[in-house]
């Protein structure tokens, strides 16, 4: 946790050229602004797929691509679609932004594409996609609007990658799919480690989002819930 | 036997919330009391048991390979399947509205009550994920999708409910304050998903 809160003004620099409002668009989802953990978006397709890191940053790239293009088109478009069908546009431009993705995923890497499955095409719903379409791009223009794609897609992009961490470190004892753990500590070869097999189950991925939201509260007082 | 089968299987085995974790958004956001989940949650099984049927009718007389072929020979190896993201969510967004409209004219104060959440069923990955389900399980026929669809609707009705009855028990709790609201929230949907887990055994 701590090392990614590190790495959160990593960004900054690079993003130099930006004005200081700009940059904020980028820097304040990782944060502050959280899709996951402060705006809560996005948990339906976040949680299923962190159990390996390779579907994790499969799935953030998706949802980049997605969100990051989405963006841009809807900000374009934004004076040209009227306000009462508005959601229906959003759909369609998601929808046929999902079918690209799904079908390059298809032809480059099907091996994935087939674990990850139908959360592909659930990216369409994925509530960051409506939520930054609604709430910035169709006020926004097109560069800002673009930034802010790029901002909480990473913001989205780090959550699933850490809790993907956890659970492909502690319950396979790999990251990225090469193992770690070296294969004579298993106790089926007298060593004495087990994997902890709850990782793999899908309640852990939520115990492991309630820490991190925890920990980034505990950090970050001004964002605890009086309620 | 077989729909009892799908239906029982679809409450508590694929359940949506605790095995898939869709609709998570909605079912963070509108259980904080019993009452708007119960109506949230009557809403969700309506609009999956009216738009996965719809749905597997056009995935299976539309969008498949071959579907078409009842429209004629020269039909025959069309594959619309491509489309079918695009279909399937414009039908949803399409009876989303419908259901929008008769709530606001009829239960006037359960749309009070809904009030923004009500169009995010368009949204709500459960209702997209049923039909995505649907489609990659390649249900036999429109009444094992039926209930297939309105089990997965009750499994996140009771869901849902379940974690609001918790809230509403968890103000008197003295939780670390950092942890208050969310935090708890998905530790607690955790435990529960855990608990269902019990039921994977269960071979019917």
């Amino acid at each position: 946790m701590s090392t990614e809160t590190a790495s959160a003004p990593v960004a900054v620099p690079k993003e130099g050229l930006f004005s200081k409002k700009n940059r904020k668009l980028i820097t304040d989802p990782l944060n502050d602004n959280n899709p996951i953990t402060v705006q809560v978006l996005g948990i339906c397709s976040a949680l299923a797929i962190t159990v390996k890191m390779s579907n994790a940053l499969v799935m953030s790239i998706s949802v980049l691509a997605v969100v990051v293009l989405g963006n841009m088109i809807i900000s374009a478009l934004r004076n040209v679609i009227p306000s009462r069908i508005r959601i229906i546009a959003q759909l369609v431009i998601a929808a046929g932004l999902v079918t690209l993705v799904d079908i390059v995923l298809k032809a480059y890497v099907y091996d994935v594409a087939k674990q990850v499955g139908v959360y592909v095409g659930l990216i369409i719903t994925n509530c960051i996609l409506m939520g930054r379409y609604e709430a910035f791009a169709m006020n926004n223009k097109v560069g800002p609007s673009a930034l802010d794609g790029l901002g909480n897609s990473l913001g989205y992009a780090w959550i699933l990658v850490v809790v993907a961490f956890f659970r492909e470190f502690f319950g396979s004892g790999s990251l990225m799919g090469i193992t770690i753990i070296p294969n004579s500590w298993y106790a089926a070869n007298g060593g004495a480690y087990f994997n902890n097999n709850m990782m793999i189950l899908p309640p852990m991925a939520l115990v492991i989002v309630g820490i991190i939201i925890w920990i980034q509260r505990l950090r970050n007082t001004k964002l605890i819930e009086t309620a | 036997m077989n729909l009892v089968n799908i239906f029982v299987k679809a409450i508590f085995i694929e359940n949506m919330i605790f095995a898939y974790f869709l609709g998570m958004c909605s079912y963070l956001a509108v259980s904080k009391t019993v009452k708007t989940a119960v109506g949230l949650g009557a809403a969700v099984i309506f609009v999956l048991g009216v738009t996965v049927p719809v749905n597997y009718l056009l995935e299976n007389y539309v969008l498949k390979a071959g579907a078409l072929s009842w429209l004629g020979a020269s039909f025959a190896d069309v594959d619309l399947s491509f489309l079918a993201f695009i279909m399937f969510i414009a039908v949803v967004a399409a009876i989303v509205q419908l259901v929008e409209m008769v709530v606001e004219k009829f239960a006037p104060a359960l749309y009070g009550a809904l009030g923004i959440f009500l169009p995010l069923i368009a949204v709500n990955c459960s209702i997209l994920g049923g039909a995505l389900f649907m489609q990659e399980r390649q249900y036999s026929n429109v009444a094992e999708a039926t209930s297939f669809a309105v089990g997965s609707g009750v499994g996140w009705f009771l869901a849902i409910v379940a974690i609001a009855a918790i809230r509403e028990k968890l103000r008197y709790s003295d939780i670390p304050a950092p942890l208050r609201g969310l935090g708890i929230t998905f530790i607690l949907t955790g435990l529960m998903g855990m608990a269902f887990m019990a039921f994977m055994g269960i071979k019917i």
